[in-house]
C-alpha cells in the first residue's frame, strides 16, 4: 500500500509535483494518466527514491519511504522503468535473477532456491522458451515480461510501471495489462502505473490519478474521473464518448 | 556441454601455460626436468644445481609475477566496463597509469634512492583518488564526472612526465622510456611479495562481488531500484581495482591492452554473466600474460618489452573474434 501526502517537488528551481495526496490499494490498480510534462514520471521516480522531495509525506506499506535503505526499498517496491537501455546480452534467465539481488549481501552469490524462484517466475509468464535467449534479441514485448519478471523475482508489495504499454503492439498492450492486473488480484500487489491512453485506464483501473501541470485534478474509479468533460480540460481537446453496454469509449473530435 | 568445458579448460589454461614458460629461456629446461627440480623434495632426482637456481629464483617469480599483472588488469578491465558500461574503458581510465608514469620518473629522475616500485604504487594511487576527488559532486560520483576527470588528471600527470624526461640526461630519459613500456625483467620473489598483496585483496574484494557487477552494469537509477546501494559499491569495486592496478603497474610498469581486450574475449566465448566473466577474464588475463612475457624474453636474444607483445599478438586475434561475434559482447 501507499499513502502519499501533501508532497510537492522542485527541480532546478522549478515546481513539478505540488499538493499531490492519494492512497494506492493492495490487489488494485492505480494508473496516473495526463498529458506529457505533467508529472507522471517524476511521482513515480518520488515514489523509488530516486527523487526526494522537498515536502510531504511517502509511506510504503505503513514506512516512512526517507527511512529505507535502497536494499530494504528494493525488497518493498519493484520498477518496471519506461527506458531500458541494456549494455550487455544477458540471458533472459540471469536478468529475472537479478532481482534476487536484494535478498542477498554484498559477498553471496545466487543460489539454487534463487534459480528455483527464477524457474517458476518463467513458467507464470510462460516464457520458458526464452530462458537462455539473450534478453537483448526479444521483442519488446517479451522484454517487457522479461522485465515484469524481475520485478516478481523481488518478491515485492508494490509494483510500479512507467509506460508498460509503450512500443508495444495492438495485442501486447493488452495481454501485459491484463497479467499486471491478474497478478495484483493473485499476490495482493500494490500496482500503481503510468498510462497515455485514457481508453486503456478505463479497461485495467481500479482507480484513476489525473495529473496536470503536476497536480492532481481528479482521482477515483476509472468511470468517474475518466469523462468528456475532464479531458477535454486537461487536454484541451474535444472528445466523444461512445458507450456499449458497460463499456465506455473516448475519441477525439477531429475532422 | 562444449561451453562447459571450454570454461574450465579456460580456468585452468593458467596451470599448462606456466608448464610452457618454466621451458623456455636462454637456458631451456625439459619437463622432465622440471618434474625432477618441483620433486626434489620427494626424491625424484639430482639435476643440476644451476638448473634449480634458474627455476626457482628465475623463471618461476618471473612467471608468478606475470599471472598476478595479467590477472589485475583483466579483473579490473572487467570490472570497470560493467560499471561505466563502456567497451572502451580499462583500469587505466582512472589516471593509474599517468599515476604510474609520474612515480617512475620522479624516482628515477630525482630520488634514484627510492624503489621505482614505491613511487609508481603512490602516485598511481594518488592520481586515481585525486580522480575521485575530482568527479565527487554533491556526495555522489557520477560516471561521466569520472571518466572526465581521469582525462584531465591522466594529461596533467602526463604533462608532467614529459617535463621530466625534458629535463633529464639521456641515460635517465632511456630507463623512464623503457619502464613505460611495461616488462617483468626485474621479476623476483622481492616483487612478488610486495605486488601480491595489493593484487589478492583487490581481486578477491571483485570476485566476492562480482555477481553485483551484472546489476550495476544496468545503469545507476536500475541497480539502485534493484537494491544496490550504489554509492558505496560502485566505490568499493572502484578502489580495488585502482587498489590492484597500482600494484600490478608498480612492479610492471605499464601493459597497455590486456585489461581491455581480455574481458571482450571472455565475453565473446562464455557470454556476459560477471559470476562467470570475472574468475574467467582472471584466468585468461593470467594465460595471456604469462605466454606474451615468455615470447618477450625467448623471442630475441635480449628482452622485448611485453607491452609490445600484448598489443602485437592480441590486437589480431581481438579483430578475428569481433568480426565473427562482436554482437554477442557488445550492444551497440
Amino acid at each position: 500500500m501507499i499513502a502519499v501526502a501533501d508532497l510537492a517537488l522542485s527541480l532546478n528551481g522549478r515546481p513539478i509535483l505540488q499538493q499531490i495526496a492519494f492512497q494506492a490499494q493492495p490487489g488494485e490498480v492505480t494508473v496516473l494518466l495526463g498529458p506529457n510534462g505533467s508529472g507522471k514520471t517524476t511521482l513515480l521516480l518520488c515514489l523509488c527514491a530516486h527523487y526526494r522531495p522537498g515536502q510531504g509525506d511517502i509511506q510504503i506499506c505503513g514506512q516512512e519511504l526517507t527511512s529505507l535503505s535502497y536494499r530494504r526499498l528494493a525488497q518493498l517496491v519493484a520498477v518496471v522503468p519506461q527506458d531500458h537501455h541494456p549494455v550487455f546480452p544477458y540471458q533472459v534467465r540471469e536478468v529475472i535473477l537479478l532481482g534476487r539481488i536484494s535478498r542477498l549481501g554484498f559477498f553471496s552469490q545466487p543460489t539454487s532456491a534463487d534459480d528455483e524462484i527464477v524457474d517458476d517466475i518463467l513458467k507464470l509468464l510462460n516464457i520458458q522458451q526464452l530462458a537462455d535467449k539473450p534478453y537483448t534479441r526479444i521483442s519488446g514485448g517479451e522484454r517487457q515480461l522479461v522485465l515484469i519478471g524481475r520485478c516478481l523475482a523481488q518478491e515485492p508489495q508494490v509494483l510500479l510501471l512507467d509506460e508498460p504499454t509503450n512500443h508495444l503492439d495492438f495485442k501486447n498492450q493488452f495481454v501485459i495489462l491484463k497479467l499486471i492486473k491478474d497478478l495484483a488480484r493473485e499476490r495482493q500487489l500494490t500496482v500503481l502505473l503510468t498510462l497515455h491512453d485514457p481508453n486503456m485506464a478505463s479497461l485495467f483501473a481500479d482507480q484513476v490519478i489525473l495529473l496536470a501541470q503536476g497536480r492532481i485534478a481528479a482521482q477515483g474509479p476509472p468511470q468517474e474521473v475518466i469523462t468528456a468533460a475532464h479531458m477535454a480540460a486537461i487536454y484541451h481537446l474535444e472528445v466523444e464518448m461512445l458507450r456499449a453496454g458497460t463499456r465506455h469509449l473516448l475519441y477525439p473530435k477531429i475532422g | 556441454m562444449s561451453r562447459n568445458w571450454l570454461r574450465w579448460g579456460l580456468l585452468l589454461s593458467p596451470l599448462p601455460a606456466a608448464l610452457v614458460a618454466l621451458q623456455f629461456g636462454a637456458y631451456p629446461i625439459s619437463p622432465w626436468q622440471i618434474w625432477q627440480i618441483l620433486g626434489m623434495p620427494l626424491g625424484a632426482g639430482t639435476p643440476p644445481e644451476a638448473m634449480v637456481q634458474i627455476l626457482w629464483q628465475v623463471r618461476l617469480p618471473r612467471i608468478v609475477l606475470a599471472m598476478l599483472v595479467g590477472l589485475a588488469l583483466s579483473a579490473s578491465g572487467t570490472t570497470l566496463q560493467a560499471i561505466f558500461r563502456n567497451p572502451l574503458v580499462d583500469a587505466f581510465i582512472l589516471g593509474l597509469s599517468a599515476g604510474a608514469a609520474l612515480g617512475c620518473a620522479v624516482s628515477v629522475a630525482f630520488w634514484p634512492g627510492l624503489p621505482i616500485q614505491l613511487t609508481a604504487f603512490v602516485c598511481s594511487l594518488l592520481a586515481a583518488l585525486l580522480t575521485f576527488a575530482l568527479a565527487h559532486t554533491r556526495g555522489e560520483v557520477p560516471i561521466l564526472s569520472l571518466i572526465l576527470a581521469g582525462v584531465i588528471v591522466s594529461a596533467f600527470f602526463s604533462a608532467l612526465v614529459s617535463m621530466i624526461k625534458f629535463m633529464v640526461d639521456p641515460h635517465k630519459l632511456a630507463s623512464i622510456v623503457f619502464w613505460l613500456m611495461g616488462s617483468l625483467s626485474l621479476a623476483d620473489w622481492l616483487a612478488v611479495r610486495q605486488a601480491g598483496p595489493c593484487i589478492g585483496l583487490g581481486a578477491l574484494l571483485i570476485w566476492l562481488g562480482r555477481w553485483r557487477l551484472n546489476a550495476l552494469s544496468m545503469g545507476d537509477a536500475e541497480a539502485k531500484a534493484l537494491g544496490v546501494e550504489v554509492r558505496w559499491e560502485r566505490g568499493l569495486f572502484l578502489l580495488a581495482a585502482a587498489l590492484s592496478v597500482a600494484a600490478a603497474v608498480s612492479v610492471s610498469g605499464i601493459i597497455g591492452w590486456v585489461g581491455l581486450m581480455v574481458p571482450h574475449v571472455v565475453r565473446m566465448l562464455l557470454g556476459p554473466d560477471h559470476r562467470w566473466v570475472v574468475p574467467l577474464s582472471m584466468a585468461v588475463g593470467a594465460t595471456f600474460m604469462v605466454l606474451s612475457d615468455t615470447i618477450a624474453r625467448t623471442f630475441t636474444g635480449g628482452e622485448i618489452p611485453v607491452g609490445i607483445i600484448t598489443t602485437l599478438a592480441g590486437a589480431p586475434f581481438f579483430i578475428i573474434l569481433l568480426k565473427q561475434r562482436g554482437q554477442e559482447s557488445w550492444r551497440t
